[in-house]
């Protein structure tokens, strides 16, 4: 995508922590070479939704392997295991993951989550290779609620050498958004990077005032926001879908950023979640520096899943 | 929060407790669903699985499918199991009431010093700020110790946190705050930096005398073996009375290894569980005490510095089944007003002399206590019933607000609204007149009702409701708006409340 350095080996590396004995490395271990057998069939099953995928999806793969099973079309434990891998990677079709650049003028990317989700350390990351593409970037710390996090985001742009446009602690983040889409416009910047406060998907009024974000850089750069960009935990259970549904109301969210994924949790919600939503993931987070990103690539994100 | 788990739950034992008799399938039947919910609810797989197999064991074993009405009795095998899953029941005196167990054994002499650890993004800091304030209120002061080098201006967080929760918390202990900020850096190149922080935190606790230190560290992963063994060398270097684990309340399945990783590695004494306010079903806390051992001490359930809760199972599994928390609700009402508040404002109503000053003071308690579905959520039977139901909170502001636009006089007497008075009111709060007239009338109905109920003020009503156990409230569940007439039904009683207040006068 040309957004970043192809660097296979890093998110291995990012990932080589979790192959400890994670469900879904149990999964290769009990099916490669092994024979098939409806005990080992359950387990299926089970791995899946210990890897977070969702009762339904784990339920739908272990029936389509059964039913393979008895149709004699799936034999061994090693075809069951690359058939699970293609099915896994089926869900995630090739299609448009780049981000979306404005063809004119400023292009605005908005960054949303719930509490804690990481998007000041994701949007660090975006910046950075936005920064090393050769493209100007400029941020707007519209999370004016929380202690400290103007001060946070100041950091990073110190580290990275970009501008901020801030506001007040606790006023309008949505003045602060217009304040930073003119700046944006006036400075004849590439990109602008919104930074939103933590909220939770169950809390409505903050809900509307993200509405009221998104609205207000829009009438402000046509077509603003190009990306709204949803970051989830990579932690995060089956409450994620919930999360994307509401998030993607309230403010059209076009890509998610699966962050944490340096952990033991392998990510599994963002497939219950394209099943439900169908939102591609854009990037993926796997450290604390702002090299630790990777743009989402479906055959190494599954290969990741299962690796030991 | 856990609106979709109880739901599922309640679908499948409705099934069964309408039916008179029951069979050993239809009994699995309905495990089968709850096994279901629970693995949706992010319940660990194997803590799912031995759960449904303990209560359908005992399902099958007892008198369940003679019994009288098998229903009643499966809710509460699963009543009870989910309470052991949660942390076990709470210990009862000779009156059948719970006996009040502290979350926190403070150490004489002190500093009791508590430690907080977790993930990335848990609400370590937060959760911190909000045990300030915790512990303030009960007279407790406090140092709140910035041990995060490494998250950009986290240090600086907490020191904000700290000024917010001394200058506006309520309470009498004073909040010191600890930091130096000047030692923070990138990441990966402060490791171990905390364990001098900590140690001086610790002189200067001891200098100052206070009663709580409270450890704020940096978030990292169990699997980063550099920033574990970080942590463990804080925790040798001031030897923490507490160690608690906070954890995400909508964690998913990986809540097992992270939570088995922190504890193997620091010997947890509890975990607190945030973001509890969300539309989390619950899984973590129905894994964590299974999987840890050590009980869940406190839930975060908002944004605000007093949205910190202890945990108590029993209530907890209540609402999980839909029974409601009257419990918590009560007790929330008290922590609001005080027994003389109380009394005065009785008084009042009784003498017919309910000023809207009242009233406004009323409607600011309402609004501490919580939100509006969330207080309805408490009672028994509504809460299944809230979850599409969309209560605008802002309807008490508003009403505030025409308050607050009509003079001390006029509030002191509605009489002296004529119609110029009340478009002046209801320009001044930005409000339509007829909101005016609407709430006039509504003030001059609650007054008059008041008089006639005089003697049985809402809170002794609810406070006689609060000794009742989980039980009792078990029986209020089923029929929805049961549980309402129950409440209703209760007015009958008034006399015998009056009654009772004479004589005790």
């Amino acid at each position: 995508m040309g957004l970043f350095k192809s660097v296979f080996t890093k998110i291995k590396d990012g990932l080589s922590k979790t192959r400890e004995a994670g469900p879904t490395a149990q999964l290769r271990n009990i099916l490669v070479g092994k024979a098939l057998s409806a005990e080992l069939i359950r387990d299926i099953e089970k791995l899946l939704i210990q890897a977070d995928v969702g009762i339904k999806t784990a339920i739908e793969l272990r029936k389509d392997i059964q039913a393979g099973w008895e149709r004699s079309e799936i034999n061994t434990g090693t075809e069951a295991w690359e058939f699970l891998k293609s099915q896994l990677i089926a869900y995630f079709p090739d299609e448009d993951r780049e981000i979306h650049f404005a063809e004119t003028g400023p292009t605005v990317i908005l960054v949303a989550g719930i509490n804690g989700a990481g998007k000041t350390t994701s949007i660090a990351k975006i910046t950075k290779s936005l920064r090393d593409e050769g493209k100007t970037v400029l941020l707007a710390a519209c999370d004016t609620f929380r202690a400290a996090a103007v001060e946070q985001l100041e950091i990073w742009s110190d580290r990275l050498g970009v501008e901020v446009v801030k506001g007040k602690q606790g006023g309008d983040p949505a003045a602060v958004a217009f304040d930073a889409a003119d700046a944006a416009v006036a400075r004849g910047v590439d990109c602008l990077v919104i930074d939103t406060a933590g909220r939770l998907h169950t809390q409505e009024h903050l809900m509307r005032q993200l509405t009221k974000i998104k609205n207000v850089v829009g009438k402000k750069i046509p077509n603003a926001p190009h990306e709204t960009i949803l970051v989830i935990d990579a932690t995060t259970g089956q409450n994620g879908i919930n999360q994307a549904k509401i998030f993607t109301q309230a403010s059209d969210v076009s890509g998610i950023f699966l962050s944490k994924l340096d952990g033991s949790a392998r990510g599994g919600i963002v497939i219950a979640i394209r099943e439900e939503l169908n939102l591609p993931v854009k990037f993926i987070g796997v450290g604390e520096t702002p090299d630790d990103v990777q743009p989402f690539d479906p055959p190494s994100f599954v290969e990741a899943m299962f690796a030991e | 929060m856990l609106g979709s788990l109880s739901e599922k739950f309640e679908g499948a034992i409705r099934k069964l407790s309408g039916q008179a008799t029951i069979s050993e399938s239809n009994v699995r039947e309905s495990m089968e669903e709850v096994r279901e919910a629970l693995l949706e609810a992010d319940v660990h797989y194997e803590v799912a699985e031995e759960f449904c197999e303990t209560v359908l064991t005992q399902a099958l074993g007892e008198e369940v499918l003679q019994a009288v009405s098998p229903g009643q009795q499966m809710i509460k095998i699963v009543h009870d199991e989910l309470v052991k899953l949660l942390g076990g029941e709470e210990a009862l005196d000779d009156e059948g009431r719970p006996i009040e167990v502290q979350p926190i054994m403070y150490v004489e002499p002190g500093p009791t010093i508590i430690m907080m650890s977790g993930l990335q993004g848990s609400g370590k800091t937060t959760t911190c700020g909000k045990l300030a304030a915790y512990l303030k209120k009960r007279g407790k002061s406090v140092m709140l110790a910035a041990c995060d080098l490494q998250r950009p201006a986290a240090v600086t967080q907490l020191e904000v946190l700290a000024n917010q929760v001394n200058e506006e918390a309520e309470g009498a202990g004073k909040v010191h705050f600890f930091g130096q900020p000047e030692k923070c850096a990138e990441y990966g190149k402060a490791v171990g930096v905390a364990v001098e922080v900590a140690n001086q935190a610790l002189e200067a606790a001891r200098f100052n005398n206070v009663d709580v230190l409270l450890l704020d560290t940096a978030g990292r992963l169990h699997v980063n073996d550099e920033l574990m063994g970080e942590l463990r060398r804080v925790s040798t270097a001031v030897n923490p009375h507490q160690i608690y684990l906070v954890i995400d309340a909508m964690t998913g399945q990986d809540a097992v290894n992270s939570a088995k990783a922190f504890h193997s590695q620091l010997e947890l004494d509890g975990v607190v569980l945030t973001k509890f306010d969300s539309d989390t079903r619950g899984g973590a806390a129905l894994t964590v005490k299974k999987i840890v051992g050590e009980p869940i001490k406190f839930i975060g359930i908002g944004e605000k510095l007093d949205a910190l809760e202890e945990f108590h199972a029993s209530r907890i599994a209540s609402r999980i089944l839909g029974m409601g928390d009257v419990v918590s609700l009560v007790e929330k009402a008290q922590e609001q007003v005080s027994e003389e508040e109380a009394l005065a404002l009785q008084e009042k109503m009784e003498k017919g002399k309910l000023t809207m000053d009242d009233f406004l003071k009323q409607l600011q308690t309402i609004r501490k206590m919580g939100s509006m579905k969330s207080l309805l959520g408490m009672l028994p039977g509504i809460g299944n019933q809230l979850k599409d139901l969309n209560l605008d909170d802002k309807q008490i502001d508003r009403t505030q607000a025409i308050i607050q636009s009509m003079t001390v006089n006029e509030r002191k007497d509605v009489d002296l609204l004529d119609n110029s008075r009340r478009r002046r009111i209801s320009k001044g709060s930005g409000s339509d007149a007829k909101d005016v007239s609407q709430l006039v009338k509504g003030f001059e109905m609650v007054s008059k009702l008041s008089q006639q109920m005089s003697g049985a003020g809402m809170m002794s009503k609810v406070k006689s409701m609060a000794g009742m156990g989980p039980s009792a409230l078990a029986g209020m569940r089923g029929k929805h708006g049961h549980g309402l007439a129950k409440t209703k039904g209760s007015t009958k009683h008034k006399p015998k409340f009056k009654q009772k207040k004479r004589k005790k006068r």
